[in-house]
């Protein structure tokens, strides 16, 4: 399960990672990461049955954690399933069922956003 | 045993038709032979949906009062060509927009006014006698235009090279996003659907031919600009009108980092005269096959890679050096079958009869270069050849006096066997000089990632290597890595002036 970490860097100056990693002994991996200097946003990626305990022990230290579901939004009246967005996604979210319709896999998704400078008919967007 | 046209569009009238597409023949001609499936099909119908950026439409507005020359013509903020008569002019799909560039362009107006939304014109005159009027403001609705003709110059690819990119960044072409290190391949075209692909010999396909266009029923004009038969690469001229048309097979797109383009649905009905038809439109996407090239190579002859079939590249990856490269294509398959199948529908329906061409293809035509007679210049043309350079072995002071004897701001650093392995700067010697710590040699300070051309490069791929690297000097090297030259932005400027004239 992907869970998207925010926290100011005022009120968290812990290493939160390496704490709940630490203290819960769940290994997490971190797909993403956005350090500015006054906040960070981190995409880590957490077994489902872990998810509850790593978002609880985060939230006690400060961060805000939510559950990442749908990271795209895809608006199909644009979209013509031309499929631009397919090779050049890392994590492979896109796809052709059999019909040539394009289908995503969100729960793959690391928000990278190429796929929004791919898709030429701006039918891609982040949700945020 | 041959069919008329006549024969077939009898059976079209009366309903009778046994219409099939192209997806869909070869196993037919598999399972009854060619004469069997000359028989039974009287059309295959074709179809292709992806960016035709040589696209656009003439438009004639009608007269305002006091009456108009329209010089310059504008449709919400896109320029049309108006060069054309008063009040006609003629919008290009991938003109850009004054105010919103690359997010807006003729493609776009052309898709508000097709979804019946209004656009708003204005155009500017000097005023003349008959046509005293210098200024026009109007928001239109496309019902409001007596003509709104889509004449698309240059559409239906028979075939188009794949792309990929083996340069170390990321290139924003027109043919997509292509990742560095040949990261991905990107292609377009329908394949087996694809309306040229089943007319190859352009047998049936020509002048006058009834098609699908843009959700319309439209017409062949002739041969596309650029089109080269002879080569495999034959295009159509196509018109049709823009008041039939339907945003569901007219599409206005941009590509990042290059412009607007748009996407249009084709599709050919080919009648099923006679056994060249059968076996033209029996082709699979096994058997079409394309070339991967490598956009990477700033040139017009770009290096291929690879040939490669249209079932390969459908089938999402192929193999370049031994490695699985993800494809992906730029065109619709799955709009390229609606239009087959929306075609497929007017012919069982009646509702569109066919025609043999009227003028056939130039098979033997092939595109070629423009000639030119004022040639790019060299790299070599315009480097320094006295060029100052340095060793990774010496001191900085010794850069520092180099620098200040050579009258340069950069020094291109050498190995001992004389080979170009970085580059100082007047501003890391100063830096160096600045902040003294431990770094006392040459090859402590210097970057080690040079940027650099080559002689015989063209002087506007080495500017834009300057600009992309927001640096100001290239060092010049022959194929054995040795420095025999620079470029600075000052031997480019150098060139201006001359330029144009």
């Amino acid at each position: 399960m992907k869970l998207m970490v925010s926290f100011s860097k005022k009120k968290v100056r812990e290493p939160i990672i390496a704490r709940v990693v630490k203290d819960t002994g769940v290994l997490i991996n971190v797909e993403r990461a956005r350090i500015e200097p006054g906040e960070g946003e981190v995409l880590i990626d957490v077994p489902n049955g872990s998810a509850d305990e790593v978002s609880q022990k985060m939230r006690d230290m400060g961060a805000t954690v939510r559950v990442l579901e749908d990271a795209i939004h895809h608006n199909e009246t644009e979209c013509v399933d031309c499929g631009a967005c397919i090779s050049i996604c890392p994590q492979d979210v896109f796809s052709f069922d059999d019909d040539w319709n394009l289908v995503l896999d969100q729960k793959r998704c690391v928000l990278c956003g190429r796929c929004l400078q791919a898709c030429p008919h701006g039918a891609l967007s982040l949700l945020r | 045993m041959e069919k008329s046209i006549e024969e077939i569009n009898t059976r079209i009238r009366d309903g009778n038709a046994r219409v099939v597409t192209a997806e869909e023949m070869p196993d037919i001609v598999a399972e009854l032979g060619e004469e069997g499936a000359l028989k039974e099909v009287d059309v295959v119908t074709t179809g292709t949906f992806g960016a035709m950026c040589s696209s656009g439409a003439f438009l004639n507005f009608g007269h305002t009062d006091p009456p108009i020359r329209m010089e310059r013509v504008w449709l919400n903020d896109v320029e049309a060509y108006g060069g054309v008569a008063a009040v006609d002019a003629y919008l290009g799909a991938t003109q850009q927009s004054t105010t919103q560039g690359d997010t807006y362009g003729g493609a776009h107006v052309i898709e508000d006014l097709i979804s019946g939304r209004s656009v708003e014109l204005r155009a500017i005159s000097r005023g003349t006698d008959c046509y005293p009027r210098r200024t026009v403001t109007s928001t239109l609705l496309l019902e409001d235009f007596n003509d709104a003709v889509m004449v698309n110059p240059r559409n239906a690819y028979q075939n188009y090279n794949a792309a990929t990119n083996s340069t170390d960044r990321t290139l924003h072409t027109y043919m997509g996003l292509l990742l560095p290190n040949s990261g991905n391949v990107s292609y377009s075209g329908a394949g087996a659907l694809s309306p040229l692909a089943n007319d190859p010999h352009y047998h049936r396909i020509g002048s006058g031919v009834p098609i699908f266009l843009g959700g319309a029923e439209g017409m062949i004009v002739g041969q596309g600009t650029q089109s080269s038969p002879a080569t495999g690469f034959a295009t159509l001229m196509t018109t049709g009108d823009l008041k039939q048309m339907s945003p569901d097979f007219i599409r206005a797109a941009t590509y990042q980092g290059y412009g607007v383009t748009m996407y249009v649905g084709v599709g050919v009905p080919l009648p099923v005269t006679d056994l060249e038809v059968v076996r033209s439109t029996a082709v699979r996407d096994e058997d079409l096959m394309t070339t991967i090239v490598d956009y990477g190579v700033p040139h017009r002859d770009r290096p291929a890679i690879r040939r490669v079939s249209y079932a390969e590249l459908k089938s999402g990856k192929v193999e370049i050096n031994g490695e699985e490269v993800k494809t992906s294509s730029l065109s619709s398959y799955k709009k390229a079958r609606e239009v087959a199948e929306t075609l497929r529908g007017w012919v069982e329906q009646g509702s569109i009869e066919l025609a043999l061409p009227t003028r056939h293809f130039n098979a033997a035509k092939r595109t070629h270069p423009m000639r030119e007679t004022k040639v790019v210049p060299m790299v070599r043309e315009v480097m320094d050849p006295e060029v100052v350079c340095i060793t990774e072995d010496e001191p900085i002071i010794a850069a520092a006096t180099r620098l200040l004897r050579g009258e340069t701001n950069h020094l291109p650093v050498l190995d001992t066997d004389g080979f170009l392995v970085g580059i100082v700067t007047t501003y890391d010697v100063t830096k160096a000089v600045a902040r003294p710590d431990d770094r006392l040699l040459v090859r402590d300070i210097m970057t080690r990632k040079v940027v650099r051309t080559t002689p015989d490069e063209a002087v506007d791929i080495a500017a834009q290597k300057l600009n992309r690297n927001n640096i100001s000097a290239l060092p010049v090297v022959d194929p054995a890595n040795r420095v025999i030259g620079m470029l600075t932005a000052l031997d480019l400027g150098k060139l201006l002036g001359g330029r144009w004239q």
